[in-house]
């Protein structure tokens, strides 16, 4: 806290009391102002139906919002979101576990996992749709798919570092194989999971929307595809803005405040 | 009564060739005794344990703690002290105790008995390296073991440390009667803390010597009457413990 005190000593009284966490916050602020500032002028240079300014966009925004759409089909696309990623994390966490312990099986689905990494996610939509029909379960499986490969790495990086020296207390204490599995060998995962958690759900809310624009009647995806037929930009925009908003907010209020409790011990 | 009777133990080397570490080995400890055991690096201490421990089953022979191989109440301190870094200093104690009602009052009195009573709520990483051990002490205690198992805990810990945690170990095993098998190269560790010494051969390992010490207690490893008794235990068997003299010199030379 005190590791600054020349500068503190530049601001005003009270500034001198906020700790460095609402200097960030207003350089955030700042950040997102001359986004917008940017964003008004250029369309303002333009003058084009392809490029409304803010203003234009928030006031579609509160429309869609009073009708009842945009709620509606943000909540669809949330709940696929959140039941593909749970699907991913939980069993991507269970292969790269197994494949991090097991040798033969690492070496046997190894293969598997190159191709399921490597495998475009438009293909294994299409595929999905045309073997299980286009319904729900089809375009979650296939979100799922796409995500599982990169769970599977990353958690078995994590499973080939644990600490067989703490394994050992755990066996010698004969602690119950629960206990031994929640309190001495996630916590080792914990960062791995983490990444894969994070980087996960920015891949996963991209291609549920793709899912939902091929093959889904409702949704943000199918949303935009509507709009994109009637070249409708501002409708665009203005779906677009709210569903990144809700991205940033899951990032801020439960993955980084999530973070910060399970990392308390590194201090 | 701890019954030690191991035939073979064999394990793969680097190379994958089989490596005998001990055999024909045979001890005995009785219930409450403090039991050392000694010899040259390498020759399997730490294998013998996690034997004991049931932390590796691959051998040919028999471990039995009153009649029954040891199934629980077995506590074991590593030569590092091997806390969950996640877990509080209280946490890390708590961890390994089961349903027992009275198991976490007993851990705090554990703690504060060793004088980490203000840091319960700490995590391991900001303690220091004795610290650590004292909590792993207190973690092996908790459990109130029938049988406590100690793999050169007090090793890379400066002296007037190692000496402090000797005492402690010391006092809390009086007030309990465990059973204790306590593995150190350090001659004169084993002569200040042993109430019985088994003298190990180098690998295969087995045991060349079983000595009884009968020196009053407390006694220190600087205590004049110890290192008295290591001086004759040199003496009378210096081709037997021929790997442990060097060991015991670089000990005279440190203090």
């Amino acid at each position: 806290m005190s590791a600054q005190p020349h500068q503190r000593a530049s601001t005003q009284a009270p500034a001198s009391e906020s700790p460095p966490a609402r200097r960030d916050a207003l350089t955030r602020s700042a950040s997102l102002l001359v986004f917008v500032l940017v964003w008004h002028v250029a369309a303002l240079a333009v003058e084009s139906s392809t490029l409304p300014p803010p203003l234009t966009v928030f006031e579609r925004i509160v429309a869609e919002t009073v009708s009842l759409a945009l709620p509606q089909h943000l909540a669809t696309t949330l709940s696929r979101v959140i039941i593909s990623f749970g699907a991913a994390m939980l069993i991507g966490t269970a292969i790269g576990i197994a494949m991090g312990h097991w040798r033969r099986l690492d070496l046997f689905l190894d293969g598997w996992l190159v191709l399921g990494l490597n495998i475009p996610a438009l293909v294994t939509i299409i595929l999905c749709y045309v073997w299980f029909g286009l319904n729900d379960a089809a375009a979650i499986i296939a979100v799922a798919i796409n995500k599982i490969p990169t769970v599977v790495v990353t958690v078995r990086e994590g499973a080939r570092a644990v600490d067989p020296r703490l394994m050992q207390v755990a066996s010698a204490y004969r602690l119950s194989r629960w206990r031994t599995f929640t309190r001495v060998y996630l916590p080792q995962l914990q960062p791995y999971l983490m990444a894969a958690a994070r980087s996960g759900l920015s891949l996963i809310w991209k291609i549920v929307l793709v899912v939902e624009l091929l093959g889904r009647s409702n949704g943000i995806g199918f949303q935009l595809n509507v709009f994109f037929q009637f070249f409708d930009i501002t409708g665009i925009l203005a779906y677009t803005l709210v569903f990144a908003a809700i991205v940033l907010l899951v990032e801020a209020l439960v993955l980084r405040p999530l973070e910060r409790r399970v990392t308390r011990w590194r201090g | 009564m701890l019954e030690i009777d191991i035939a073979r133990k064999s394990y793969p080397d680097r190379g994958g060739q089989p490596h005998l570490a001990l055999e024909a080995l045979r001890m005995r400890v009785r219930p409450g005794e403090f039991a050392c055991v000694v010899g040259p690096s390498g020759c399997g201490k730490s294998t013998l344990l996690n034997l004991v421990g049931g932390l590796d089953a691959d051998f040919q022979g028999r471990i039995a703690l009153d009649g029954q191989p040891p199934a629980g109440g077995v506590g074991f301190m590593f030569q590092e002290p091997r806390l969950m870094p996640w877990l509080t200093v209280l946490d890390n104690v708590r961890l390994v105790l089961g349903d027992d009602p009275g198991g976490p009052e007993r851990a705090r009195q554990l703690l504060a008995a060793m004088e980490l009573g203000d840091v319960l709520d700490a995590f391991p990483g900001r303690l220091s390296g004795g610290m650590q051990r004292r909590v792993a002490l207190a973690r092996a205690f908790v459990i109130e073991p029938r049988l406590l198992l100690m793999d050169e805990p007090f090793v890379s810990l400066d002296a007037p440390t190692a000496d402090r945690l000797r005492t402690m170990l010391v006092e809390i095993w009086r007030e309990r009667q465990t059973t204790v098998l306590f593995v150190t190269h350090d001659l004169r560790e084993a002569l200040a803390l042993g109430d019985r010494v088994f003298f190990l051969s180098g690998a295969p390992a087995r045991v060349v010597l079983e000595l009884p010490v009968r020196l009053d207690r407390p006694r220190s490893p600087a205590n004049p009457a110890v290192q008295a008794l290591q001086q004759a235990v040199l003496e009378r068997h210096p081709e037997l413990l021929a790997g442990l003299a060097n060991a015991a010199d670089d000990a005279i030379e440190e203090t």
